[in-house]
């Protein structure tokens, strides 16, 4: 019995010591010479895979230009490991230091703020509609009574849901298991419009068959700001993360990246995402800031 | 890690509670599977009883194709072919809600079971019994009807029980044709409310409630249509 509970201390303490060393990102890195990047297989343009444990993407790097000035802070040059996360475990992985910096597509709330932090916002994700062109839908108020196309395990499902009983229109929602899934409703004329985040609906719509014959309309649904997330009570690393994303606004790097990402042809297809960089994309970058998405409704 | 079961009291945007919409969502499974277990049935005990008559060759060629193309393929496979493909080939179904065409697609794939548990129950008679039912002068639909298809079914009733019960969890790929049904619950709303344990405990809970509730309908059923000394659970032979 005594020897389980001097076990359980050690045990106890021993962990104690790995949060206190893991809340400090740079001293953690200094210590391994190992940083943990969360990637995600497919985030759009922002991160995703090209296979043989290849990640790629706007939000990475972002990242890698981050860690380069965190091996300043460290002095000692780091190894860079990629770690795949998905919605459901991005969180936890970044709070047991198991992530060093999330990079991928994660939008930043409230409820999240009380977990982990968010370097400033580098991307303003705007939830839109993609029709087919010659349906001659153009606003939300013309999708009454029409079939509404949308993906599970979304939240693009519940603002959808909010805006049918906003505006009193009344539309059948149809679910795709997947993105591609929900492009397939559309393309094959069971949804007249998709609802998703304009990032996917633009990258969908670049490699369909033929792109012509979609395009995004109407209103901005919703507007979330997809940040790149950082261990809680970190000042130091926020610090670090936010002044090189200062930087590489003030240089214009950050605008070259956008363009780079989603307005040239990206690996592995060659396509083109095609989505210019929105006002509220812009507004973020002018006046750096890492508000939560229930800051940004109107 | 701390329980917050409160989530279920939730809005959900719309006006209703989590927990509204999750015994909504048990409607949804509970009618997609129950209409599938109608049609399930009905096809099955009539293909499995084609698949065993003595004197009709096209007939058995027929019954045998039907069940090897339906057990043969994927249950998902089977729900995007009847969702994507067939009404591209027949443009009138294109109009058919998708509850239909999952009640079509875990009906036909589960008779294709059902269809083989009836044969293994007819095959299992004593070949003198259809010999019996021939000398009294019965037609061959009278040796089905009066002789052998009311001791094989009393025979599968505890595999027709297990496929039930199978069908019923089978109707969680509804979630892929967009069937608002307990699946597709449990994956929506966990990310609506990041509580996914809780969200994902209640759902298990109501499956493993419903799946229990026919297994003990079914154990009703075969009690109540037990023939003393005829079949006897659990013994051997059969009782003949």
């Amino acid at each position: 019995m005594k020897i389980k509970i001097v076990a359980l201390s050690v045990a106890l303490l021993a962990c104690g010591g790995v949060f206190a060393q893991a809340a400090d990102t740079v001293a953690k890195v200094k210590a391994s010479g190992i940083v943990t990047m969360g990637v995600r297989d497919s985030s759009g343009a922002l991160s995703y895979t090209l296979g043989d444990g290849k990640y790629t993407g706007y939000h990475i790097e972002i990242c890698q230009r981050v860690i380069a000035n965190l091996e300043k802070a460290a002095g000692r040059k780091l190894e860079i490991k990629y770690q795949p996360v998905t919605s459901q475990n991005r969180i936890p992985l970044v709070q047991n230091g198991t992530v060093d910096i999330e990079c991928g597509s994660t939008t930043n709330n409230a409820a999240r703020a009380k977990d982990v932090a968010f370097l400033n916002t580098t991307f303003v994700e705007e939830v839109r509609i993609a029709v087919k062109a010659n349906s001659g839908i153009t606003s939300i108020a013309q999708l009454n009574g029409k079939n509404v196309a949308t993906t599970t395990g979304t939240t693009s499902v519940q603002t959808l849901r909010k805006n049918e009983r906003a505006n009193g229109v009344d539309f059948k929602e149809v679910y795709g298991k997947d993105h591609s899934d929900s492009f397939l409703l559309l393309e094959s004329g069971r949804a007249d419009a998709f609802v998703m985040d304009g990032s996917i609906l633009a990258g969908n719509i670049a490699s369909s068959k033929n792109p012509a014959d979609f395009k995004l309309v109407g209103e901005v649904l919703s507007v979330e700001p997809i940040a790149i997330m950082i261990r809680k009570d970190d000042a130091a690393m926020k610090k670090l993360g936010d002044s090189t994303i200062g930087e590489m606004v003030k240089s214009g790097e950050m605008a070259k990246l956008y363009d780079k990402w989603f307005m040239q042809p990206i690996p592995p297809k060659n396509t083109r995402v095609g989505l210019p960089a929105s006002e509220s994309v812009k507004s973020a970058w002018a006046g750096p800031n890492d508000k939560p998405m229930e800051e940004y409704k109107k | 890690m701390s329980w917050d079961w409160k989530v279920f009291l939730n809005d959900d945007g719309s006006g209703r509670t989590y927990l509204q919409w999750m015994f909504d969502a048990w409607g949804w499974t509970l009618s997609v599977a129950g209409a599938s277990w109608i049609v399930a049935m009905i096809v099955g005990a009539l293909v499995g009883t084609l698949r065993t008559l003595p004197n009709s060759p096209w007939l058995v060629r027929l019954a045998n194709a039907w069940v090897e193309l339906f057990r043969n393929v994927p249950l998902l496979v089977q729900i995007f072919i009847w969702y994507f493909v067939v009404p591209k080939i027949f443009p009138a179904m294109k109009d058919l809600p998708s509850f239909i065409l999952v009640v079509f697609a875990l009906g036909f794939f589960t008779s294709a079971r059902i269809a083989e548990q009836v044969r293994a129950g007819v095959q299992a008679l004593p070949r003198g019994q259809r010999y019996a039912g021939m000398a009294m002068g019965f037609t061959t639909a009278q040796t089905y009807r009066y002789v052998i298809l009311p001791m094989a079914f009393r025979i599968i009733i505890p595999p027709l029980t297990s496929e039930s019960m199978n069908l019923l969890k089978n109707s969680s790929v509804a979630f892929a044709v967009s069937i608002a049904e307990l699946t597709m619950f449990a994956m929506q709303a966990q990310e609506e409310t990041s509580r996914g344990i809780e969200i994902y405990l209640a759902v298990t809970l109501l499956y493993a409630v419903s799946a229990f509730a026919v297994n003990r309908l079914m154990a009703v059923v075969e009690s109540r249509l037990r023939i003393p000394g005829l079949v006897i659970a659990g013994a051997t032979g059969g009782g003949h």
